[in-house]
């Protein structure tokens, strides 16, 4: 098991872990009610945040803020890393970020096509990032493609295709094999089951579900499917018109809901 | 765990619902609630149907939060106000310590029920061939056919579906254990499996908080029942 999860569930240590990713007083507007405010969090290693709301709600501006794509207008996204020890995002070099990017970091996008090369092979497209943090030997890279189709089930055979040859799903699969070939440590994913059939969804979900597990990877999930977010998020955080209207564990969150947007979010899914 | 420790002590928990969205309508369902357990004790809660006896199991599960009060668990030398702990404690203790078993298996999709039932045991760490030969042994006590083993339970009849979750809930050793009518609807050959490993986890030092409609389980589990009303 990993050490992260190992250390979630030791008793005597577990107050010590410093967070992975702290968020403070972060603030993005276009205009007035667009953007996100005032949020704050801390993100621990082996933790999956969900973040839900209606389309609107901030919830992808705030993903981008989080994952160095956009400057927020004030506040701070501090994150510990391996490779840079404790910074701030946004004070720091744009190259450093671009470097977390590629290596520690992995960004799974709603629109497989805003995450993959459409017109190199599957192969190349997880090479692609191996090769971004300074792997050089064909073989063990081409290795490591078949190794990572495997586990996002899709045929080795199709190595050599394009991802445009493929269904939706197998290319949302696509784009998490390519990020994770790199062993991040913290992956950003907007809406990853968006867009896809139920039964394709539930394959990609249990496949992030045992990823996340195995690895004990630290995610930022973005969706507005509340059954996906009890699936895969420990703890919640429910937004409104750019605000947090609620935080806290997942299945509290969802079963004893506090806020009247919540009650509403949580009373309006269908039961079967 | 030795016998007469402290494992649950909830005190002063109030709850009340607000239904903001049908004209915030409001009511109280515990009030002033209070209850200690003891390692190998079995409390058996009864109370009508609405007198908040699920609710009381949720608020020491944290699936529910309280309005005031503190819900303090045993986690080795540590007592843990679940009230106030962050999302991160509460989901560590849930992992190796707090157990919570109800008649309803929430399904995902594709997972076969040798995995359902192994998946707690796994996640702490066990090794997997231990994990599969406790999960086998449990299903086989549960009477849940072989054959179905390798069968997601999606597609199975209620009554397997919650023998399943049985299994997956006594597959951890949980000191902390809540169970929210396990026995519900179960034939008597089952009932009185579930009986013996109910006996079996108070033996080994299990503190127990459970809701049962079936007379014969209580009698043969419980060391008090608790009129939630009195609590």
């Amino acid at each position: 098991m990993n050490n992260a999860v190992e250390l979630l569930t030791s008793t005597s240590e577990w107050q010590d872990i410093a967070p992975l990713l702290s968020v403070r007083e972060l603030n993005k507007f276009y205009a007035p009610g667009k953007g996100c405010g005032d949020i704050n969090f801390d993100l621990y290693p082996g933790e999956v945040l969900g973040i839900v709301g209606e389309s609107g709600s901030g919830k992808s501006t705030l993903l981008s803020c989080l994952s160095a794509r956009l400057t927020p207008d004030s506040g701070q996204v501090l994150y510990n890393s391996e490779q840079f020890g404790e910074m701030d995002l946004y004070a720091g070099e744009e190259s450093q970020r671009r470097v977390l990017m590629r290596s520690e970091w992995g960004i799974v996008h709603q629109h497989a096509r805003d995450g993959l090369r459409m017109n190199v092979s599957a192969g190349a497209n997880i090479g692609e990032r191996l090769m971004a943090v300074g792997e050089r030997h064909y073989g063990d890279i081409r290795a490591k493609a078949e190794e990572w189709l495997t586990a996002v089930e899709i045929d080795t055979g199709r190595i050599d295709d394009r991802p445009s040859q493929f269904s939706g799903g197998m290319q949302q699969r696509l784009q998490i094999a390519r990020n994770l070939v790199t062993h991040p440590k913290l992956i950003f994913m907007d809406e990853p089951t968006g867009g896809l059939d139920v039964s394709v969804q539930a394959k990609l979900l249990d496949l992030l579900r045992n990823l996340v597990s195995r690895l004990g990877l630290s995610v930022i999930i973005v969706t507005h499917d509340l059954a996906v977010a009890r699936l895969l998020a420990h703890r919640l955080i429910v937004m409104r018109r750019g605000a947090v209207v609620e935080t806290g564990l997942t299945d509290q969150v969802l079963d004893d809901p506090q806020h009247p947007y919540t009650q509403l979010l949580v009373s309006s899914i269908l039961q079967n | 765990m030795t016998a007469n420790q402290l494992m649950i002590d909830v005190s002063g928990v109030e709850k009340a619902f607000t239904l903001h969205n049908q004209g915030g309508a409001s009511f109280g369902v515990l009030d002033n609630a209070s209850l200690q357990v003891q390692a190998g004790e079995c409390v058996v809660l009864h109370g009508q149907s609405g007198a908040g006896k699920s609710t009381f199991l949720k608020a020491l599960y944290a699936n529910y939060s309280v309005d005031s009060g503190a819900i303090r668990l045993r986690d080795g030398e540590q007592m843990v106000d679940i009230t106030s702990a962050l999302p991160r404690r509460i989901i560590a203790l849930r992992r190796q310590t707090l157990g919570y078993v109800s008649q309803f298996l929430r399904v995902i999709p594709r997972v076969s029920t040798l995995e359902v039932v192994m998946q707690p045991l796994l996640d702490l760490g066990v090794d997997a061939a231990r994990c599969e030969a406790k999960a086998k042994d449990l299903l086989q006590r549960l009477n849940v056919p072989e054959r179905l083993w390798s069968l997601a339970p999606g597609t199975f009849s209620g009554g397997e579906q919650q023998r399943v979750n049985i299994a997956r809930g006594f597959i951890v050793d949980y000191p902390v254990l809540l169970l929210d009518e396990p026995t519900a609807s179960l034939d008597a050959t089952n009932r009185k499996v579930v009986v013996e490993l109910i006996r079996e986890a108070k033996a080994r030092g299990a503190a127990i908080v459970g809701i049962f409609h079936d007379e014969d389980v209580r009698e043969a589990v419980a060391d008090r029942l608790v009129d939630i009303k009195a609590i």
